[in-house]
């Protein structure tokens, strides 16, 4: 199932200067609902809804998306004040109730 | 009750909630409708203040409307939200970016473009909007 796996995400968080800068792959199919099989039949809708960035627990990114993000997401945000060894964590949540989240810390650029 | 059913319904309360709750937040009127408009007024956006103070890097010509990067940032002071939306899409709302605690308004991702259209951003600040839009010719269409 898509957004289960521990792979899911690739994340990449370094210090450069004062600011942090993360940087978010993640692996999902985003369907818009729009799209038809080889049988001419509608694929359903499946794509993330919401997004969330923490540092070291604390909310610093909020996302609501809709089918107009491309598959396989990809996200790059800057953080002020956050420092080496901080904690960042994304999870993300889609219109089928799957979700996924995954941390990483924060290393010298 | 037994206390079995008792503690499995208390869990499944527990793992429904969330999902309930996630629910609610996801701005579903504004991401459905059609027209650019129709997804601002459902963003409760009135008055939007045109400026040059929103930096957006787009590129002129997509070759493939399925992946087009779009950088993003605002220099307006105590910027909250970053909205993208891409007036000729099916659904132009693409996507509500909300920062805090030393989150800058700033933002890189990938969006799909049906077509040639204007990529127009829409920052919140207190009560106050403001936008800027930049046009992508787009090749090949990228929403199947």
């Amino acid at each position: 199932m898509a957004g289960l796996s521990a792979d899911n995400m690739k994340m990449r968080a370094q210090l450069k200067g004062d600011v942090v800068e993360v940087k978010v792959l993640m692996s999902h199919p985003m369907e818009t609902g729009r799209r038809k099989n080889d049988f001419d039949q509608l694929i359903p809708a499946h794509f993330v809804q919401l997004l969330t960035a923490t540092l070291n627990g604390k909310t610093v990114l909020e996302a609501q998306w809709g089918t107009g993000i491309s598959k396989n997401p990809y996200l790059t945000f800057r953080l002020k004040g956050a420092k080496v060894g901080d904690v960042v964590e994304v999870t993300w949540h889609d219109n089928l109730g799957e979700s996924a989240a995954q941390s990483i810390v924060v290393t010298q650029a | 009750m037994r206390r079995r059913d008792f503690l499995l319904g208390i869990l499944s309360v527990i793992v429904l909630a969330p999902v309930n709750a996630l629910a609610a937040l996801w701005n579903k009127s504004a991401f459905e409708s059609a027209q650019l408009a129709e997804a601002t007024k459902h963003l409760n956006i009135d008055v939007e203040i045109p400026s040059q103070d929103i930096e957006i890097i787009v590129p002129e010509r997509a070759e493939n409307g399925a992946i087009v990067q779009v950088e993003v940032r605002s220099n307006i002071a105590h910027t909250e939200a970053i909205a993208i939306l891409v007036e000729n899409n099916p659904t132009p709302l693409i996507a509500n970016f909300m920062f805090s605690n030393g989150a800058e308004p700033y933002v890189v991702t990938r969006i799909k473009m049906a077509e040639t259209s204007e990529v127009k951003v829409i920052v919140k600040a207190g009560h106050q909007y403001f936008t800027h839009a930049k046009n992508v010719v787009v090749l090949e269409n990228g929403c199947g």
